[in-house]
């Protein structure tokens, strides 16, 4: 392990780089997720090293398991060395997965510029894509519930919600870092799914585009808090299970935070009873 | 035993259990180590410090020690031994039958020991099954369907070699069939956590059991859906279990899913052991209380009575066990053991 590992938290990194190629790949892979948690590799704690020699960039990266899923692997690491390879300066780029049961597999894959199944061979029978759009789907239907849920706890009604245009929501006033966040979180992916997202069209509607309505929503909002309890939990393990393998403080999970409208009304009644 | 603070006994049986050797000398190559060493992990990640065991021990320990974490100083009753072989990685397997039975056989009222057959042996499973049966009379069996075997990352319970051992099974009464997915199903291409082929073989094998270990983790919601439209399909609980400790409200979250969808007939305890000792997991449940706010989101309910199912009176069912005759039992043995 690189003197670097430890240093896995966006804003230890930002710091240290700030003004430096390794600051802007550092900055292009934390726009990659982990497909299965929706969440980005930096803030994961996956990425422990990069460097950068002229305008060859290494990036060094490690997993949870030695058993993590070989797909998601591989396509941590084809989406890293894609986002490197986009900056105007990189010319070339390796991408190292260490300590995995597919780690060879998978590095000479990418250093080759192989596709899924051609990396995999006889492992594999297609591309990946159909994983990839599952995790995909269900990345939009948590991105989408924790915005609605953020919007009910501050006083939006749930006809307001099932009426909301997109060009409402890109003008909507948020007071706090954490509303403009999953707001922006939730127009990336809303363009992928959902159908047309002109200013004209609703902002919340499920995965194929049919509007929500008013008296289905709460059981609509059910459906969505199973998908999103899932991912979270998985997260939870994986960072429990990093910091475990490398001995290393566990990453905070800056993504996902939920609001609990009821939740926040307890906390509330709890801070008035204590004062 | 669990007694509550008002003297109520609780029987438990520990649904998910291992007795492994995954030590040095038994490890076959680098996925055997890493094998025992992802279980380490999960076992330090998710433990009170406090219960965390040194990695030789966590590797191989002996029958006394189990029998001691579960029995005296844990609060099971009685507990399901899972067999899990791995040849591949370790020269003389995980955990056969026959290295359980030689751990359990001082106390063979303590346990049911579960077999496992892998349809990847053709023929030979069919025979395995009738081998098990005959000499040790099982009611359950442990798949684990992501075993590495030769050139194959593992298998499908809809593989049609796959419904004849189920075939089998039913016909000799073998009912109980603990499903556990790995990771490494081929290809790799799709997701190797899919849990739907248990709905298949669920809906062709009305009369056998599906025990889902892990409640399906990591792919927890697909799991629900099905579980919800599967009478004999139910969740085993270990390794969501020990999240009561670190993250409570997580297990809350999961708890709640699991209530609403599998239901409260359909839940199993288990602690996995020896990846967590049960004492500190069934003291924290029996103490535990669903947020309001999540309660009433999901519209249940974790009461006393919904604990003792889960704990024990589901697996008891599925198992047939006689709660109040196997209870005098144990304790008519206990009585002969402290005054020899």
């Amino acid at each position: 392990m690189t003197s670097q590992a430890a240093m896995t938290s966006d804003e230890s990194l930002s710091a240290v780089f700030e003004g430096t190629k390794e600051h802007e790949v550092w900055e292009s892979l934390a726009a990659v997720t982990d497909p299965e948690l929706d969440e980005s590799v930096t803030a994961l704690g996956f990425v422990t090293t990069v460097s950068v020699k002229e305008r060859a960039v290494f990036i060094g990266f490690h997993l949870p398991t030695y058993w993590c899923a070989a797909n998601f692997a591989y396509m941590m690491a084809s989406d890293m060395h894609r986002a490197a390879m986009a900056l105007p300066w990189v010319t070339s780029v390796c991408v190292e997965l260490d300590e995995h049961m597919y780690s060879e597999t998978i590095n000479r894959g990418i250093a080759a510029s192989l596709s899924f199944q051609d990396t995999f061979g006889d492992e594999a029978n297609g591309e990946i894509h159909l994983v990839r759009d599952k995790f995909r789907s269900k990345a939009f239907q948590q991105r989408q519930e924790l915005l609605m849920r953020y919007l009910l706890a501050r006083h939006h009604t749930v006809e307001s919600i099932v009426a909301l245009r997109m060009f409402q929501l890109d003008v909507l006033p948020f007071e706090d870092d954490e509303g403009q966040r999953l707001s922006a979180r939730y127009r990336e992916i809303r363009q992928e799914f959902g159908g047309a997202c002109e200013s004209d069209n609703f902002a919340f509607v499920r995965l194929d585009g049919v509007q929500l309505a008013v008296d289905t929503f709460d059981q609509y909002l059910l459906e969505l808090r199973s998908v999103r309890i899932n991912t979270q939990f998985n997260g939870e393990i994986c960072r429990g299970l990093l910091a475990a393998r490398y001995g290393q403080s566990e990453a905070s999970p800056t993504e996902v935070r939920v609001a609990f409208p009821a939740l926040e009304e307890q906390q509330a009644r709890d801070s008035l009873k204590g004062t | 035993m669990y007694r509550t603070d008002s003297g109520k006994e609780i029987f438990i049986i520990d649904g998910h259990t291992h007795f492994w050797d995954a030590s040095k000398e038994n490890q076959k190559n680098i996925h055997g180590k890493q094998f025992i060493d992802c279980f380490y992990v999960y076992h330090s990640a998710l433990s009170p410090p406090e219960e965390v065991w040194p990695a030789d021990k966590f590797a191989k320990y002996s029958a006394k020690t189990m029998y001691e974490d579960l029995f005296v100083n844990g609060p099971d009753d009685m507990a399901i031994i899972q067999s899990t072989y791995l040849k591949d990685f370790y020269k003389q397997g995980f955990n056969t039958i026959e290295r359980n039975h030689e751990m359990a056989k001082e106390h063979p009222d303590r346990f049911i020991i579960n077999g496992a057959f892998d349809p990847r042996d053709g023929k030979g499973a069919l025979d395995y099954i009738h081998y098990m049966k005959e000499t040790f009379d099982i009611q359950g069996i442990k798949l684990y369907t992501a075993e590495w075997r030769g050139d194959s990352k593992g298998w499908k319970l809809n593989d049609p070699a796959a419904y004849e051992c189920f075939e089998l099974c039913d016909k000799l009464g073998i009912k109980n069939m603990h499903v556990h997915k790995g990771p490494t199903i081929i290809p790799l291409n799709k997701d190797a956590f899919d849990v739907h082929d248990v709905d298949y073989a669920a809906t062709d094998f009305q009369n056998l059991n599906f025990i889902v270990e892990h409640v399906g983790l990591p792919r927890l919601d697909d799991f629900c859906w099905i579980a919800v439209q599967e009478s004999n399909v139910y969740g085993g609980l270990a390794v969501a279990m020990p999240f009561i400790h670190s993250r409570p409200r997580y297990f809350a979250e999961i708890i709640a899913e699991l209530l609403f969808y599998v239901g409260e007939d359909n839940l199993l305890f288990g602690s996995d052991y020896a990846i967590w000792t049960p004492k500190w997991i069934v003291d924290k449940f029996m103490a535990f209380e669903l947020p309001e706010d999540i309660a009433k989101e999901r519209g249940v309910e974790l009461t006393m009575d919904i604990k003792e199912k889960i704990l024990g009176l589901n697996a008891a069912a599925l198992y047939d066990i006689d709660i109040p005759a196997r209870k005098k039992k144990l304790k008519a043995q206990e009585r002969v053991a402290e005054a020899v």
